[in-house]
């Protein structure tokens, strides 16, 4: 049964000029072409997109949730990147 | 790393009472991603399955306004069981063999949808009660603590107001119409108003997972809670219409502020689960003709794509 | 939505009028009458993609189709509605050719009919927005967009058709066999076209059937399929001369208006 399956593919809009493209969801496409059309069909019925990308999901290569601990908490103690870890005085205007 | 006592399943536990975020690859008990499949995918069938009986009226609308409308919202309806099967696939289900459940009867679908529509009436009282019912029961799984669920539910919500919006529309019309068009919607009323009820499920006392699936926040109320709102909300909307909803024990109680409402025929509702509603063999058969006849054209166009990439072409 | 536009029309005679106004009710009774068919596909498509896909054309059609409608009503002066044009006229009175009105049969016949009507009303509406009719002008100007979607969708289709599985071939050389001969009707004027094209708000067929012609040979070829030759055209919708599956067709469509006369719904 499965090989019969159209094969699935993650889709991302751009809902308009001047934005990033946003994962909304997937369908099952025969082809790029045929999923380009279909994200068009399914996703942006009411105004939702100018910009369409397709990816078929099997070429989608995530992190791994376990690795969650090693990957994003290092960054948690760096609070020296944010402008806000610097006190600036009163007077100094646009910075 | 005070969590590192807990078992893996405790640990789940604590962040869905955090109110985090179940994600694809999170490990997850099998037990939630199966009772998740089998929602998911129920949903999604009642949305296609759900498709026909409103589908019947698309070619018999009474104004090419309403037949606008109608084939807009039945559309919708097929991109709510797309978004849904999506949902479910990133669990690991694929969808092929989801319709094969459905297809065999070993999958269930909403009760609802096993009914006829005998009347134009029938397309206002299924937008106005069955989506209204349906919203009750979804708005809340916004929320669920499933992330592709709950974000499929959202895309699902903000489409499913105009739903309703329209049937009301229609059943106001009729209810500022000809006595004939009055009487047309009070008729449907009549019809449908009983089965809607049995939308929101068993009693709580017949429905022994509820509490399994509250405490996964993939369900966040009771089936009874859902039914008493929906009387609450719908019989003051009925009345605006000047609509009669059919029970005779429907009495305002001022103490518990909403009202008394007679009892559900659960015999008829195991019936209709068990197959046997008035159009459930229609219904299937409908679905099973549309994918077995629909075969040929999903072989084609993989065998064209695979020519094509042996060609070398996109 | 009644709303009623200012006629952008240069000054007519009645007689070029009333021409006028048969013509707009052909345009819109083949777009109510596709639509309608397509419509029918809602809830058995053969994956949910396309029928989502489906859909999408009839609305596109159905929406270009009142557009036509309001304009014919306003043309006729007379205070009928859209509706009424569409569900208080009979068979006899409809005037779309009989390509439209053909039932979808399996999906190849319905892509088959699709696509040569997808040809067609692409050109046309590419030739209909420079017209002199401002009004139908901004019709054609919005529609040719939904329409090179559409023919481009109905393209592909014949093509994985063709060029898929020995079934989907043989399906779709069936259904072109069948559907063929009522391509000749769209690019042949009846009287009424004829006298619109001598004054200028009707485009040349010649023209439109040249650039039909290559658009199908150019798709038949990358589908593998032969375009048919020397097939006698059956003609006679545009005149009111219909096949049988007219009648059916409006008897479901017109059932409430006439069962119900004069109501609001």
């Amino acid at each position: 049964m499965s090989q019969k399956e159209w094969p699935l593919w993650e889709v991302f809009i751009r809902s308009k000029q001047g934005l990033d493209h946003k994962h909304v969801g997937s369908l099952h496409a025969a082809d790029a072409e045929m999923a380009i059309q279909n994200a068009r069909d399914v996703y942006t019925r009411r105004l939702e997109g100018v910009s369409i990308w397709v990816v078929e999901s099997k070429h989608v290569h995530a992190s791994n949730p376990d690795d969650a601990a090693a990957f994003y908490e290092p960054a948690n103690d760096k609070i020296y990147r944010h402008p806000t870890f610097y006190t600036v005085p009163d007077s100094i205007k646009h910075m | 790393m005070e969590t590192a006592e807990l078992t893996q399943e405790e640990q789940f536990q604590t962040r869905i009472d955090a109110d985090v975020r179940i994600e694809p690859k999170d490990w997850m008990p099998e037990a939630y991603r199966k009772t998740l499949i089998r929602q998911i995918s129920q949903h999604a069938h009642s949305e296609i399955v759900g498709m026909l009986p409103e589908g019947n009226w698309i070619t018999r609308a009474p104004s090419l306004k309403r037949k606008a409308i109608l084939l807009a919202k039945v559309q919708d309806e097929a991109g709510h069981g797309l978004y849904l099967y999506s949902a479910a696939e990133t669990l690991g289900a694929s969808r092929d063999q989801m319709l094969a459940d459905l297809h065999s009867g070993k999958a269930k679908y909403s009760s609802i949808f096993n009914y006829p529509t005998l009347s134009w009436a029938d397309m206002g009282t299924i937008g106005w009660l069955v989506d209204g019912a349906a919203i009750l029961n979804q708005v809340p799984l916004c929320r669920t603590s499933y992330g592709p669920y709950a974000r499929a539910m959202v895309r699902v919500c903000k489409e499913e107001s105009f739903h309703q919006r329209q049937g009301f529309e229609i059943m106001q019309t009729l209810s500022e119409g000809t006595p004939e068009q009055k009487q047309m919607a009070q008729e449907a009323l009549n019809r449908w108003w009983w089965p809607t009820l049995m939308m929101f499920g068993p009693k709580d006392a017949d429905s022994p997972n509820t509490e399994q699936s509250m405490k996964w926040r993939i369900k966040r109320f009771t089936n009874d809670e859902l039914r008493q709102k929906f009387v609450d909300m719908m019989v003051p909307q009925a009345e605006f219409l000047g609509l009669t909803v059919p029970d005779e024990k429907l009495r305002w109680n001022e103490a518990k502020q909403g009202y008394d409402f007679g009892e559900v025929d659960w015999a008829e509702f195991w019936d209709v689960v068990k197959g046997n509603g008035p159009c459930s063999r229609e219904r299937l058969q409908a679905r099973v003709d549309a994918w077995n006849e629909g075969e040929w054209v999903r072989e084609a166009a993989l065998a064209h794509a695979a020519k094509r990439s042996a060609r070398g072409k996109v | 939505m009644q709303d009623t536009h200012t006629i952008l029309l240069p000054e007519v005679t009645p007689e070029v009028r009333q021409q006028l106004f048969d013509y707009v009710l052909q345009l819109a009774d083949t777009s109510l009458i596709l639509a309608h068919r397509l419509s029918e596909w809602c809830g058995h498509g053969p994956i949910l993609e396309q029928d989502l896909a489906m859909a999408n054309i009839s609305l596109d059609l159905l929406g270009e189709a009142r557009s036509y409608y309001q304009y014919a009503a306003e043309l006729e002066g007379q205070g009928r509605t859209e509706d009424d044009l569409a569900y208080l006229r009979s068979a006899v009175q409809y005037r779309n050719p009989l390509l439209v009105e053909q039932p979808n049969g399996d999906f190849a016949h319905t892509i088959v009919r699709q696509f040569l009507y997808d040809a067609f009303h692409y050109h046309l509406l590419v030739q209909l927005q420079t017209g002199p009719d401002r009004q139908l002008a901004a019709i054609a100007e919005k529609s040719v967009k939904e329409a090179a979607y559409h023919v481009k969708w109905s393209a592909e289709w014949v093509i994985r058709l063709g060029d898929g599985t020995d079934e989907s071939r043989r399906r779709v050389e069936t259904a072109i066999n069948a559907l063929w001969r009522y391509q000749g009707e769209l690019t042949t004027p009846t009287p009424t076209e004829q006298a619109l094209q001598a004054v200028g708000f009707v485009p040349g067929y010649a023209a439109i059937q040249q650039q039909i012609d290559q658009h199908v040979a150019r798709v038949f070829e990358e589908a593998t399929l032969a375009v048919p030759q020397g097939v006698f055209a059956q003609k006679g919708g545009k005149t009111g001369r219909h096949s049988e599956h007219l009648g059916y067709l409006l008897t479901e469509l017109q059932y409430m208006q006439r069962a119900y006369p004069g109501m609001k719904w």
